[in-house]
């Protein structure tokens, strides 16, 4: 069958197969226009000093102009709008040489003694990626074990577990943000003390977010609440799929459960734990929506991740050539992150 | 399925070993810590304004009442406005309905295509579909700002449900292309032979059969469009922030005594939609997320 579709392919070319073309041309766009596309823009327009924005903003109604940062805060508090500066030379000026920075954005952005937000958040988020990783790894794994023990009451337990993932990281921002002030927990843990007369209680202070030096912790106790539970379901599912024969060799051989965990189980489920890693990590690198509503990325920048940086220069500062150049190094980060998997993925599926 | 070949692993544990007592101490705990915050919601928000000046966020409510959550529906601030959450949340209806009925559209005849009509490249578009999912919003998020401007559709809701309609489609085209590519290929032989097309086939045969994922699809991307932040706050214009936004809006004004009661209340709205979603869908909620994970 093959050689007649090859034959036949090589006959009516482009309108072979005209339909699935067509219903694809969603998909085309999104892969070619989008991914690729916007990609590759994003990474030219970083060798620019663009400061402008390269859009209509003019010919669009005022009420339309662009969203400002979220930290733009009115006297009351609520967000505000602060207008461009639209000093338009149209594109011209971007293919203009002079245009062109090359790496100056990028020394901009690495050079720490000028730049210590940009370092701060780079540090902030390996800091919270090598936390949260290794945390809701350990953990999902423990708790995934422990279900899998034929507990009664398991479907309980493991919506339990994983509630808080159908939630938004505003909510979740939200929740934790009061727990973690002073009037939460610790007020909470003081009145107790007081009441109960313990003095160590009395005065425990427990406020991670005043401090730049703890500020990261609160980020991850909220960070992991929300996320732990799915890599415990993805870990369960992996448990899940390994042969029952497995379990009954060890138990004949009798290997204490423990050691078939660690000895067997485990390295089984390396597939299992690469993929984890990978949705986890790409996650992590897009931290955003947390920080925004738990921390707003202060006190000082001590919470400030890359998301937020380039955010902040691409719509409150109208620094576009420097947000364009933060966030070519987060794609950067993530293909240092795929690449190594996909070669795992490819190379599986040639074993196969 | 596994499992029940896995069955016989000894006897029934007794009631009382000490590893079983650990065992339900370990998974309890955990079960606290994350009840803890659902906990601290509700309780706070059934409070009145004098009892949540009194601290302690894990008393309970000594006079229970709605009145925090009508404050918060009604009449909280999000902004120059005073007209609570019902505004964000009728706005994230707006917004979710569609992002949903497009995307999944889209990515199940995606699927189909991929896995019964593959075409010339088809394969490598898809995968640069699935590795593009991995490339961080930041990267793509200005030129997308320039195309929907160019499009006319900035900072408005088509512009928003084009975003979602965008980022949905990865994901949902790997789940649909998984499940159609797992069916028996006979059906659609069968049905070629009969004489029916593309779109024929689509509409009569595979889409009756993808009920369940269907299903998964919707829940999948209902919780991810409500919960959105991130994409709402830029492309769909001050006017129809979604209900996140103005969460976020109202917890984060500075104006007057902050008023815990109401801020829960809100976050409650908030979390109300997916959390229903979650408790009723159960199964279907896990192998959505678990999607992108068994693959290949």
């Amino acid at each position: 069958m093959t050689a007649t579709v090859k034959h036949k392919r090589r006959r009516l070319g482009l309108f072979r197969n005209l339909s699935a073309k067509i219903a694809a041309i969603p998909m085309i766009f999104t892969t070619l226009v989008v991914f690729v596309g916007c990609s590759i823009w994003t990474i030219t327009y970083s060798f620019t000093k663009s400061k402008l924005l390269p859009v209509k903003l003019f010919t669009m109604p005022v009420e339309f102009q662009f969203p400002l940062s979220l930290f733009n805060r009115s006297e009351e508090g609520f967000l505000t709008w602060v207008g461009f500066d639209y000093q338009w030379n149209g594109f011209s000026q971007l293919i203009n040489t002079k245009f062109l920075v090359g790496f100056a954005q990028y020394d901009r952005l690495l050079d720490a003694s000028r730049n210590s937000r940009w370092a701060e958040s780079v540090e902030n988020i390996l800091f919270y990626g090598v936390f949260s990783l290794t945390f809701s790894f350990t953990v999902g794994f423990i708790l995934a074990a422990l279900i899998d023990q034929k507990v009664r009451f398991e479907n309980a337990f493991r919506s339990i577990y994983l509630y808080p993932f159908a939630l938004s990281f505003v909510v979740t921002g939200v929740v934790w943000q009061w727990m973690l002030s002073p009037d939460g927990i610790q007020d909470a843990i003081n009145q107790f003390g007081a009441w109960a007369h313990i003095g160590i209680l009395e005065n425990l202070p427990f406020k991670l977010m005043a401090s730049g030096e703890t500020v990261i912790f609160g980020l991850l106790l909220a960070g992991l609440w929300q996320g732990t539970g799915f890599t415990m379901v993805l870990m369960l599912a992996g448990m899940r799929g390994i042969d029952g024969e497995i379990w009954k060799a060890a138990r004949v051989d009798g290997i204490p459960k423990w050691k078939t965990y660690i000895f067997v189980v485990i390295p089984m489920m390396r597939g299992v734990f690469i993929t984890t890693l990978v949705i986890a990590a790409s996650g992590i690198v897009r931290l955003y929506d947390l920080v925004v509503v738990l921390t707003s990325g202060g006190p000082g920048f001590s919470s400030e991740v890359p998301a937020k940086y380039v955010y902040d220069y691409m719509f409150a500062r109208s620094n576009l050539g420097q947000a364009l150049a933060a966030s070519t190094m987060m794609l950067l980060t993530v293909v240092i992150i795929l690449i190594p998997w996909m070669y795992l993925e490819y190379g599986r599926r040639k074993e196969r | 399925m596994t499992k029940a070949i896995a069955t016989p692993r000894g006897p029934k544990p007794n009631r009382i070993s000490p590893g079983r007592i650990i065992l339900y101490s370990v998974l309890l705990i955990a079960a606290v810590y994350y009840l803890l915050p659902m906990y601290v919601m509700i309780a706070t928000s059934l409070k009145d304004l004098d009892q949540v000046r009194e601290g302690n966020i894990f008393a309970w409510p000594f006079r229970a009442g709605f009145d925090a959550w009508i404050k918060a529906w009604d009449t909280a601030c999000t902004g120059l406005y005073c007209e609570g959450l019902k505004v964000g949340f009728w706005k994230s209806v707006q917004i979710t309905v569609p992002s949903v009925l497009i995307s999944i559209a889209i990515a199940s005849v995606n699927g189909y295509a991929l896995s019964y009509w593959r075409f010339r490249g088809s394969e490598v578009f898809f995968t640069i579909l699935i590795i593009g999912s991995f490339i961080p919003y930041q990267v793509m998020l200005y030129p997308l700002v320039i195309i929907t401007r160019e499009l006319g559709i900035f900072g408005t809701l088509p512009g928003v449900i084009f975003i979602h309609s965008i980022f949905g489609m990865p994901i949902l085209t790997l789940l649909f292309r998984n499940y159609f590519a797992a069916l028996p290929v006979e059906l659609f032989k069968a049905a070629r032979v009969d004489g029916a097309g593309f779109w024929g086939i689509f509409f009569q045969i595979m889409l009756p059969m993808s009920i369940p994922i269907l299903v998964v699809a919707v829940i999948l991307q209902v919780t991810g469009i409500w919960n959105d932040f991130l994409f709402g706050v830029i492309f769909a214009g001050t006017q129809n922030w979604p209900m996140t936004v103005q969460l976020n809006n109202i917890v984060n004004s500075t104006q007057g005594v902050k008023e815990h009661n109401v801020n829960m209340a809100a976050t409650i709205l908030t979390g109300l939609v997916p959390l229903t979603i979650y408790f009723i869908s159960g199964r279907y909620f896990v192998r959505g997320i678990a999607a992108g994970a068994v693959k290949g």
